[in-house]
């Protein structure tokens, strides 16, 4: 998804006669589709880039887990809620596997949680609104798992081989996701009217969210074309957000739910759907921290993170007078 | 009362359940990812214990009610958890002394199961102990690592296994239900775990520089549905779909 990148890196691509051999060499092995791997040589940009953008992506899976998190212990039946236990825990699990593709680039998982705490990394947009009834488990499912993989299943052939091969075992897991989201969904809109008038609700709160969730307008956003030259990129926002809306109209009309946007419409001559416009002025609102939720998420792995210090201080400190008595045994 | 064996069953259903969803709380809080992860999983392992459990319960008593209506459909007083499962999370050492009393007893206790007449039951724990082999050495690894890690986790720890001991009597008390199961080679005979789980902790306690709580007089009640003020929340909050929409389907 999640690296929504509003700041995507560069904002110029360097054309070849300002590159340095070294350089060149880097682009020719890019465009012959090898791997960049982390002894490998490097551009600085590159590798900010990618810094940021994996971490942001980390942090989403982190903060991911509280919207959702939410539900775990009111989740309807024991069957559902197992299930939603699991996937809280696989989300758990991509931001371990995905700060360990950051540290491949030099920066500790210490210091990446670290700009996450002090406000100055950003994560996905879409974790910032809140979950107010157990649809909006299914809606998570079905359009924010759904729209993570349409983002990344192309970074899973991304240049940086500690990012493809990460995005190579989230996303299989992200199918898992989608799937479960869309059955909660479904066992809703087959349930009784207020089930189903609670499946609708949570469309409507989180369809444009999830057009959001693809990053600003192409024409906004100036940053990627350089990033696409590095295939850290490998679509734009606009074509990824008009893949998620050709999928995801045909479910929402098999589940019998209404996108909430009247200018919705197929239109034969492009092949795809149009839609409304998206309230820009809300998502920079939302990226900026005036999101619904922007500061209890924070404060909560704020909190998580200080009432942990003493355990974590206690792991590290037995480790280290076992290992002297080790040493000296 | 229903009857023994049914009565049996939830008893070792609800602890599993009731674990699992304190445990749950954590997911997303946890000190540190790795052990949100752990949690995460202990909850799950606990979770599916408990399906089993409450599911042959529910086939036993013949009156329809299925894993769900057991878990969603009663009242506090028909639960039949011992009271330490139910208590609050507390900071990490809280958890943790609660989950260490826990694993050490259940450990024990499905080791004995294996052994039981009911092939079921049988079946069932032999399954569960593989998992809860882990737990409890997971959790003798965190008694040490905090209790012998700096000064304040040892404070901590000391207080939380203080805090939670006179919950922990309850685990080895013989009612009429355990003795006739027992008798009938259903049951474990929850006086002959004593030694074992004393044994264990004494050991862990040696090694993580923790003393044994001295207390002899114990809270009891949890498994005849007598419960701590703690339980009824769970339950509203577990039970609010099911209780909201009666009769959906999710
Ligand atoms: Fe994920
Ligand atoms: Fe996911």
């Amino acid at each position: 998804m999640y690296a929504q990148m509003v700041d995507a890196g560069p904002e110029r691509v360097r054309p070849a006669g300002e590159m340095s051999p070294e350089e060149q060499h880097f682009q020719e092995r890019i465009d012959a589709g090898i791997k960049i791997e982390p002894k490998d040589f490097m551009p600085e940009a590159y590798r900010k880039t990618l810094i940021r953008q994996i971490s942001q992506h980390a942090h989403s899976e982190i903060v991911g887990q509280l919207p959702e998190g939410n539900w775990i212990t009111r989740a309807p039946t024991l069957k559902r809620k197992a299930i939603l236990l699991a996937k809280v825990q696989d989300e758990a699990g991509h931001g371990l596997y995905l700060y360990s593709a950051v540290e491949t680039l030099g920066v500790t998982r210490e210091q990446t949680i670290e700009d996450l705490l002090s406000g100055k990394a950003k994560y996905s947009s879409i974790f910032n609104y809140p979950t107010l009834t157990w649809a909006d488990i299914g809606a998570i499912g079905w359009l924010v798992d759904g729209s993570a993989i349409i983002n990344q299943i192309p970074i899973c052939r991304c240049s940086y081989g500690p990012y493809a091969r990460a995005m190579v075992r989230i996303c299989k897991e992200e199918t898992f996701h989608t799937r479960q989201g869309f059955d909660i969904m479904l066992a809703l809109c087959r349930g009784t009217p207020e089930q189903k008038a609670m499946a609708q609700d949570a469309l409507n709160r989180w369809w444009w969210p999830s057009l959001m969730m693809h990053g600003p307008a192409d024409s906004d956003s100036k940053h990627s074309a350089q990033s696409m030259r590095w295939k850290v990129k490998l679509f734009s926002n606009d074509e990824l957000r008009q893949k998620f809306v050709d999928q995801t109209v045909p479910q929402a009309e098999y589940l019998g739910l209404k996108i909430p946007d009247p200018e919705l419409k197929w239109n034969p001559e492009r092949g795809h759907y149009d839609f409304g416009r998206i309230d820009w002025d809300e998502f920079y609102n939302v990226i900026q921290g005036n999101g619904p939720c922007n500061r209890e998420r924070l404060r909560a792995r704020i909190e998580a993170h200080e009432q942990g210090a003493w355990v974590r201080e206690a792991a590290a400190a037995y480790a280290r007078k076992h290992a002297q008595k080790k040493a000296a045994a | 009362m229903a009857a023994p064996l049914v009565e049996y069953l939830l008893r070792l259903g609800d602890n599993c359940l009731i674990l699992s969803q304190r445990l749950s709380e954590w997911c997303g809080h946890g000190p540190v990812l790795e052990e949100d992860i752990a949690l995460t999983n202990i909850a799950l392992d606990l979770l599916g214990h408990a399906r089993f459990w409450l599911s042959y319960a529910g086939e036993v008593e013949g009156a329809g009610r299925d894993e769900d209506k057991l878990a969603f459909l009663r009242d506090a007083g028909e639960f039949r958890n011992v009271l330490l499962v139910e208590q609050p999370n507390g900071d990490y050492a809280m958890t943790t002394a609660r989950q260490f009393y826990f694993d050490t007893w259940h450990f024990h206790l499905l080791s004995a199961l294996q052994q039981s007449t009911d092939s079921r039951i049988a079946a069932i724990a032999q399954k569960a102990l593989k998992e809860v082999t882990y737990h409890l050495e997971r959790s003798t690894d965190w008694i040490m690592r905090l209790g012998d890690g700096t000064e304040e986790s040892h404070r901590r720890m000391q207080h939380a296994v203080d805090d939670l001991w006179m919950y922990t009597g309850e685990l080895f008390e013989m009612d009429d239900i355990d003795a006739e199961m027992l008798r009938r080679g259903v049951g474990a005979d929850l006086e002959a775990l004593r030694p074992k789980w004393t044994e264990h902790l004494q050991k862990t306690f040696a090694k993580a520089t923790l003393e044994v709580p001295p207390g002899k007089w114990m809270q009891r009640g949890g498994k005849r549905g007598v419960h701590t003020e703690k339980l009824g929340y769970l339950l509203a909050e577990m039970q609010f779909l099911q209780r909201a929409y009666p009769g959906a389907q999710w």
